[in-house]
């Protein structure tokens, strides 16, 4: 610090002052939402999501490109869903499961998004918006996506059963999961659903402890073991729910499991320490386990995929020039580069065609048609992802996403389910 | 004169008052209000119903003799409650006793009772974590055990067992006794145990009728901890025992997420009133605050 003026006596006291001035100066800087400042100043949106679609170079790069600042904010996916209800004030923007929207839509805490005001509307994966690839359907039990992607109106409190121009949410990303496995103390081939209750794995399988997602995972289970055939795995009956929880907890008294895993962290650590061989898990994952250099596998199964979709949504009292930064940020996150990141992740992306323009070509062929990596495939970080040769874990995107048998969901029967799950758990 | 005095007491008195009323109190009267509401996934609504409490107790009169999930869940923490008591209560004693009775120079006993304190210079989630690799299949005990020649397959129960679970509840809560009884030990006067030397006392004796008498207030207080800590619990649980152990903590944590917020409040007065029913029983044995 330099002194000027006449004096070079520099009290305490007027450096106390000079330091108190910069932090006011530092704190006014910091407050949005005033008007006055604003005309100077980047807008900043909240962004409400798990931490698996917060990537920090996304915010960097909507910045550089848009000048919007994006400040995440990072809960559990349970806590997505109770914020949405409880503090739907606290975000202006909101990255969160369709499934979860049975929920979320009767609060009325959201509003439908203008699909005038969404660019690329037209390109959103029909995946997504109609539960088809290649004009082929692909399975829908559960809460799929298309089922619950319009409201009747803006404010509307009601599913749209066809298309309108207010949508729930925008797509950012989606996936199809499966059993991740140890090939290395496994040993042979794994095929079916069925081997994650099989007795040779005892004492080293897991299921997720997430109640609505574990029970789908035990869903693919009882079909694969020809124990019961759902109308609807996404929607059980009670007379289901206590059949699919008996069977669990049968496997469990003899010992089945090792442990049961809620976080992501947790699946990787089991796995990655041997304590389980077979357990439900998801694709980044198995994708960190890898990382460590030990052998994981995203097993496809005959029976097929448990898919997952999330996307964007706005808070109803969302307005003025932050509603109009979460559009222009919504269509930028369409346009290409978001989304070639997070393909690049192992996740898809909404709009297929901009990412495409966004990622190498032998980037495309590995992650999306299934064929063997030409080079080495790096992450997002540039970390050793796949070395040459390698090719990724069921084949292309629409191999994948073509096998899709049911999406995760909320039941009709939610709480009865919870509360067996429950038992299950003390069992 | 004697007037002002008294009042003078309560307004000294009235800021922790008002942190408990608003922190503690009212958010308690909230929950058991809530207790009574109805629910759907995305609301609550009020109503003074006794589904939520019913649901708790679901078939637990019916099925008996066997054990619903709420009487099992409970019975279950409270076997931890109880052997976890036990172990903390041997251990923390035996280490208090040392430090006020054997170590001579109190720079020493300062030093040994900091040292106590270590594993709480991390956090409680990474302190159960570090137990894994050390007893898990592959873990460090294992790969001694049988390098040692001692055992030919690893051994399965040392991790996500009931044996873990307690192993990580006495070295978290063991320093909760021994501070408190620590405490009261240190204000016995030294004359009561020489007089009762010099009176022909046995050490045993002196331990049953001269020091254990005078640290009640200590082991009272240091039991609450470890009792209601152990009772609330879900994370050491859930860690150490795989997610495969039931605890009432873990029974709410999921209701909550699953936004059923009255069943789980519900379950949380059912769980503190278990505690308090248990502390009862622990203050009519002793006084605490008599001998305090």
């Amino acid at each position: 610090m330099k002194t000027t003026g006449k004096t070079t006596d520099l009290s305490r006291r007027q450096i106390l002052k000079g330091g108190a001035a910069l932090a006011g100066a530092a704190a006014g800087t910091a407050i949005t939402g005033f008007p006055a400042v604003i005309a100077a100043e980047p807008v900043t949106l909240r962004y409400l999501s798990t931490a698996t679609n917060q990537s920090p170079a996304i915010a960097e790069r909507a910045a550089k490109d848009l000048g919007i600042k994006i400040e995440y904010v990072t809960v559990t996916t349970d806590d997505v869903t109770k914020r949405i209800i409880t503090q739907p004030n606290s975000f202006d923007l909101v990255d969160t499961e369709y499934f979860s929207l049975r929920n979320l839509v009767p609060s009325g805490n959201l509003m439908g998004l203008d699909a005038k005001k969404i660019k690329l509307v037209d390109k959103l994966a029909p995946a997504i918006t109609k539960g088809e690839i290649g004009g082929k359907k692909i399975g829908n039990q559960g809460t799929a996506p298309n089922k619950v992607m319009y409201l009747e109106g803006q404010n509307s409190k009601k599913f749209a059963a066809s298309p309108t121009e207010w949508i729930t949410l925008i797509p950012t990303t989606y996936n199809a999961d499966t059993l991740g496995i140890r090939p290395d103390l496994v040993g042979r081939p794994i095929e079916s659903w069925a081997e994650l209750l099989n007795p040779q794995f005892k004492g080293k399988a897991s299921i997720l402890n997430i109640p609505s997602i574990g029970i789908m995972d035990a869903a693919m289970v009882m079909e694969a073991t020809g124990k019961h055939k759902y109308a609807d795995k996404g929607n059980m009956t009670k007379e289901e729910i206590d059949l699919t929880i008996a069977t669990l907890i049968e496997a469990k008294k003899a010992g089945q499991f090792r442990a049961f895993w809620t976080d992501f962290n947790e699946s990787v650590n089991l796995m990655a320490s041997g304590e389980t061989v077979i357990q439900s898990m998801w694709s980044p994952a198995v994708t960190a386990v890898r990382l460590k250099g030990i052998q994981c596998k995203f097993q496809p199964l005959k029976e097929g995929y448990r898919a997952w979709a999330s996307g964007f949504g706005l808070p109803r009292t969302l307005k003025g020039k932050e509603l109009d930064a979460a559009y222009e940020f919504v269509n930028w996150f369409l346009s290409g580069w978001a989304g070639a990141h997070l393909n690049r992740q192992g996740y898809y992306s909404a709009v297929l065609d901009t990412a495409k323009e966004n990622m190498e070509p032998y980037e495309w062929a590995y992650w999306m048609e299934g064929k063997p990596a030409e080079k080495d495939i790096k992450g997002p970080d540039g970390g050793l992802l796949e070395k040459a040769g390698a090719v990724r874990d069921g084949g292309s995107y629409s191999e994948r996403m073509g096998a899709v048998a049911c999406w995760n969901s909320i039941m009709d029967e939610n709480a009865y389910m919870v509360r067996k799950w429950n038992e299950f758990i003390a069992a | 004169m004697l007037h002002h005095a008294r009042w003078t007491s309560y307004w000294q008195a009235a800021p922790l008052a008002a942190v408990f009323l608003a922190f503690f109190i009212l958010p308690l009267i909230v929950t058991l209000v809530v207790s009574f509401w109805s629910y759907t996934g995305y609301s609550i609504e009020p109503a003074f119903i006794w589904d939520n409490y019913r649901d708790a107790f679901d078939r637990c009169v019916e099925s008996l003799p066997d054990l619903c999930t709420t009487f099992r869940t409970y019975l279950s923490t409270l076997k931890f409650c109880l052997t976890v008591w036990l172990l903390t209560l041997v251990i923390g004693f035996t280490i208090a006793y040392y430090l006020t009775f054997e170590i001579r120079s109190s720079t020493v006993r300062l030093v040994l009772a900091l040292l106590c304190t270590i594993p709480f210079w991390t956090s409680n989630v990474i302190r159960m974590i570090s137990w894994v690799p050390l007893l898990g299949r592959n873990g460090l005990v294992n790969q001694a055990l049988m390098g040692a020649g001692l055992v030919e397959q690893p051994l399965d129960w040392l991790l996500y067992s009931n044996f873990s679970v307690i192993l990580a509840f006495v070295h978290i809560n063991t320093v909760f006794m021994i501070v408190p009884i620590a405490n009261s030990m240190s204000r016995i006067d030294r004359s009561l145990v020489e007089a009762a030397r010099d009176a022909g006392a046995t050490g045993w004796q002196i331990l049953s009728n001269v020091i254990i008498p005078l640290s009640k207030t200590g082991i009272a207080i240091g039991s609450i901890f470890v009792i209601t800590v152990v009772m609330g619990d879900f994370i050491t649980i859930g860690i150490m025992g795989g997610q495969q152990i039931a605890s009432a903590g873990k029974v709410i944590q999921t209701q909550i997420g699953a936004l059923q917020f009255p069943i789980a409040a519900a379950n949380a007065v059912v769980l503190l009133a278990v505690v308090l029913m248990i502390i009862a029983l622990l203050v009519r044995f002793i006084d605490i605050r008599k001998e305090l």
